[in-house]
């Protein structure tokens, strides 16, 4: 069998020493009437054949369209060495450091990764990752919630609807008074944000750049909310916050993203990695696993899982969240890929992707009844209004080899003529060109 | 060992990409952009790669060592597996690909993958329906929550109690509380649920019961028959706990036992490695008439043999996840099965409870053990008798590190004294497993007579005791800004 390495003789020594006839004799505790009515599985195939399989599979999804898909999920380059480092067996094969001492590279990697976010999002202490950025948000909406025992919670449209979906199914139970305060054009309303945020809300939720790719400073909101005494959360793609305006420059409270453009693949949506910062303050409402530098017996310096008391196994119905694991090879990736790409280079990606964008929006204008659906300033990804319904037009295009972005009448009703277009470094001008031709046949 | 921002040389140039012309201006007006560059270490390629293989080489995992970490089944991980998820058919994939008209058959191959899982794990479950999309173990147990809540508000009623044995994981109690629920525990007996313990605190007012069999201490549950006699006659549900579902493939499922929702760890059955913490995959099955509140999107085969996302379930809790769950994670466990088979996944649980019992017997002249009978897939033992002189569970464990090998349990179960919870798995020889006796029994020998010895391990791992009251006490989460 494969992966079990006992020889008949060995299994016969251990059964002996174990003092019984058989296999079956270990299982005599399950009563007759547990046991399975059926194991219809199917029979083992060779390592070859899993592969050829999964080989099949693998060719029936077309990853070859050129894409301008993007919609808070970004097809990146990622430089080899992440792939390299991240596949060694002593990070892959390891479990949460419980014995500090025999993990203290999985530590000290995850200390280099909290202390990369921190500097990335401009805030003073992280976690050590969630599950995925929509997990991160709803987790800080729980932190504030527990913190200003308030129930009632602001937030903006603008946000991505997938994750204001998670939110929903989490909060179904909870009583919570969830307020959707409208987009105007694409854009966040800030005036009614900040009307809907008084001395009874919890937290208010924003997001930069927001699901339109459109770019806010929401620090006058922020400022307004505090004096409410609610907590200030953005939601960020934190690639582009190499030169975009932070959320501690905003004034944030916390401050979430998904990781995803941080050097993973996009892999149909997961494993992904919900990053999450803080105020000082606020790190003892911190869900999971948080990482603290301290010294061993002799004086070293050292790495070990601290602020444990908030967890699951010590806390259990009283802990801060449920959440257990965290997405600790996944941070790794992304710490792997921040320090190759240094400040300069995660800089000069993000201009790269926004001027392809701008050049993109530039092109597409030109096309007859083509308007961008918000005025406002965008970086890497914007919204294109088309003169008619834009589900034919991906139709034809997808079987052109182009999948010319997403169609945002599917989470936006009144929107159906809107296509969300997003760039990468990745995407070229001439791909862009071709984009122009093909809608342009199109409509 | 210096960390990453403390070699940083100012002005060294990254990997990055191509250097550009322009700046953002005219792009971004100044008051939307960042003020200066983020302080992010300026290292080389060969800087990083050497930093992080040098990490590496600080860190215990299941391909350098032994690791009998109990409830955590930290079996071999197959390495094909990573070629497999690490196809650019599915690596490159947009998850929103086939969410929209049209562009579904560009996805085919990834919605047949979860298709496909999905029914192998209701077999290997005799579950009805099940979802991929809880993305790891103490998720999955969450979403379960959430399904039993929609359930019983579906009937009109409300029910405010969960109730959890003492002997369950501390991930469940917390799940149900996330979910909305008041938490009962129960005391168990025997190291088992006492049914007449569990019938004094139903009611009408409980939603459910969330057990974990085999137990945290490794044991069966014995009385579940009467258990979920007593759950039925309050209508409540019973939840499965299938973090020890290695002890148990093919010789119980436990949608045939009785139960109602079950979430499986992918990562410990089913072989796809920890990383140190995650990602995992907390798939959750159901029972027939708890099918309509599992999560969206589902995966359905039309007659043609065409796979599509369906969205249509009005009594759906909703998106537990923002896509399909962690698809690169489920992908390997789909290969693990296929691998295996039916007959190779009866003998890894077969062979994970002969290592564990061949384990308890040959430590039971040494150790402690509280209920010592054939176990399932691990055992609790207890170093009390170490402990009466002074040498606890804790200086054990940093013992058998100097030794090479991973500790055993020793956080949980909070309901035995200095527990040591070893779960060998399927994978490991008959030689590490005497091996690793050896070095145990001569590390108690060294407890009766050098006590002070085994006090002050590790001597030999990269570093010795750390002071975890001063890293709670003195926080330093962060590096300094070493630019």
């Amino acid at each position: 069998m494969p992966y079990i390495p006992h020889t008949p003789d060995e299994q016969r020594r251990m059964l002996d020493v174990v003092g019984v006839a058989d296999m079956d004799a270990l299982f005599a505790e399950i009563p007759e009437a547990l046991r399975p009515k059926s194991f219809d599985l199917p029979e083992g195939l060779g390592e070859h054949e899993v592969m050829r399989h999964l080989e099949t599979l693998a060719d029936k999804n077309n990853t070859r369209l050129v894409g301008f898909l993007g919609a808070g999920f970004y097809d990146h380059a990622i430089p080899a060495a992440v792939d390299f480092l991240t596949s060694r067996g002593e990070f892959a094969t390891a479990y949460t450091p419980y014995q500090p001492e025999a993990s203290q590279g999985s530590l000290q990697a995850i200390f280099e990764y909290q202390t990369a976010v921190c500097r990335l999002l401009d805030m003073e202490y992280a976690n050590a990752s969630v599950y995925d950025g929509g997990t991160a948000l709803y987790e800080a909406m729980m932190m504030a919630v527990r913190h200003t025992k308030r129930r009632k919670i602001v937030v903006d449209e603008c946000v991505n609807p997938i994750y204001r979906r998670m939110l929903d199914c989490y909060t179904s139970n909870l009583h919570l008074e969830m307020t959707v305060v409208a987009h105007r054009e694409g854009g966040s309303n800030l005036k009614a944000l900040s009307a809907a945020v008084d001395t009874d809300t919890a937290a208010v939720i924003v997001q930069n750049p927001n699901f339109f790719g459109v770019l806010e400073d929401f620090s006058g909101l922020f400022t307004h909310a505090r004096s409410q005494g609610a907590l200030n959360i953005i939601s960020v793609y934190p690639l582009m916050q190499a030169v975009l305006k932070t959320p501690g420059a905003m004034g944030a409270d916390i401050a979430t993203a998904e990781g995803q453009s941080l050097g993973l693949p996009l892999s149909f949506g997961g494993p992904y990695l919900g990053m999450m910062a803080c105020t000082k303050a606020l790190i003892r409402q911190m869900p999971g696993r948080i990482v603290g530098r301290t010294t061993d017996s002799q004086g070293r310096t050292g790495y070990v899982l601290t602020l444990q008391a908030r967890e699951q196994h010590i806390r259990r119905q009283k802990a801060t969240s449920n959440i257990c694991s965290n997405q600790a090879l996944c941070a790794l990736r992304a710490i792997t890929y921040l320090c190759l790409m240094g400040p300069r280079g995660l800089a000069n990606t993000a201009t790269h992707c926004s001027e392809l964008a701008h050049y993109a929006a530039r092109r597409l204008l030109k096309l007859p009844g083509a308007r961008l659906l918000s005025q406002r300033p965008f970086a890497n990804e914007f919204a294109l209004v088309l003169p008619k319904p834009v589900y034919h037009v991906i139709d034809r295009l997808t079987r052109r080899g182009f999948l010319p972005g997403f169609p945002l009448g599917r989470y936006y009703p009144g929107l159906e003529n809107v296509l969300l277009i997003a760039c990468t470094e990745k995407n070229t001008r001439e791909d862009i060109g071709i984009l122009k031709e093909l809608l342009g046949g199109a409509l | 060992m210096k960390t990453i921002f403390e070699q940083s040389v100012s002005g060294r140039p990254g990997v990055g990409l191509r250097e550009l012309k322009k700046d953002l201006t005219g792009l971004i007006p100044q008051e939307l952009a960042r003020d200066g560059l983020p302080c992010l270490p300026q290292v080389g390629e060969l800087d990083v790669v050497r930093h992080f293989t040098r990490l590496s080489r600080l860190n215990f995992g299941v391909d350098s060592h032994f690791y009998p970490l109990g409830s955590c089944t930290m079996k071999y991980n197959p390495k094909f597996m990573e070629q497999a998820a690490a196809l650019p058919g599915f690596s490159r994939l947009h998850p929103l690909v086939p969410q929209f008209r049209g562009a579904g058959h560009f996805a085919q191959g990834a919605l047949e993958v979860i298709f496909e899982t999905e029914r192998l794990l209701c077999e290997i479950t005799g579950m009805a329906g099940f979802t991929v999309h809880p993305m790891a173990g103490s998720h999955g147990e969450l979403t379960g929550a959430m399904i039993i809540a929609a359930y019983h508000k579906d009937k009109g009623r409300k029910r405010t109690k969960v109730v959890v044995p003492d002997s369950a994981h501390g991930t469940n109690p917390a799940s149900a509380a996330i979910a909305g629920f008041d938490v009962i525990s129960l005391e168990s007996r025997d190291g088992i649920v006492d049914p007449q313990a569990l019938e004094a605190v139903l009611s009408e007012d409980v939603a459910a019961v969330m057990m974990t069999c085999p137990n945290t201490l490794g044991l069966f549950e014995q009385h579940l028959p009467r258990i979920v006699e007593l759950v039925r006659s309050v209508d409540a549900l019973l939840y499965y706990d299938g973090a020890n579902l290695n002890a148990i493939l093919g010789k119980m499922r436990v949608g045939d036992a009785g139960f109602d929702v079950v979430h499986l760890n992918l990562h410990k059955t089913f072989g796809t490695p920890h990383g140190g913490g995650g990602p995992g995959s907390g798939p959750v099955g159901v029972c027939e008439r708890l099918v309509d509140f599992l999560p969206i999107s589902r995966v359905v085969k039309l007659e043609d043999g065409q796979f599509f996302l369906d969205y249509d379930y009005p009594r759906s809790i909703g998106y537990v996840a923002p896509f399909y769950g962690n698809f690169g994670v489920y992908l390997k466990a789909y290969a693990y099965i296929l691998r295996l088979g039916r007959e190779g996944l009866i003998r890894v649980s077969e062979n994970a409870v002969l290592a564990a019992n061949y384990l308890r017997k040959r430590l039971e002249e040494h150790l402690e053990i509280p209920f010592n009978r054939i176990c399932m897939h691990e055992f609790v033992a207890s170093a009390v008798r170490q402990a009466a002189k002074g040498v606890r569970a804790l200086d054990i464990a940093k013992a058998l590190l100097d030794k090479g090998h991973h500790a055993p349990t020793v956080y949980f179960p909070l309901i035995v004294k200095e527990a040591l919870m070893f779960e060998p798995t399927e994978t490991e020889s008959l030689n590490t497993l005497d091996q690793f006796v050896d070095d145990l029994i001569a590390i108690l020998e060294q407890a009766d007579q050098d006590p002070a010895a085994v006090q002050s391990a590790p001597q030999q791992t990269p570093v010795s005791r750390l002071d975890e009251v001063k890293a709670a006490r003195n926080l330093e989460l962060t590096d300094h800004c070493g630019l």
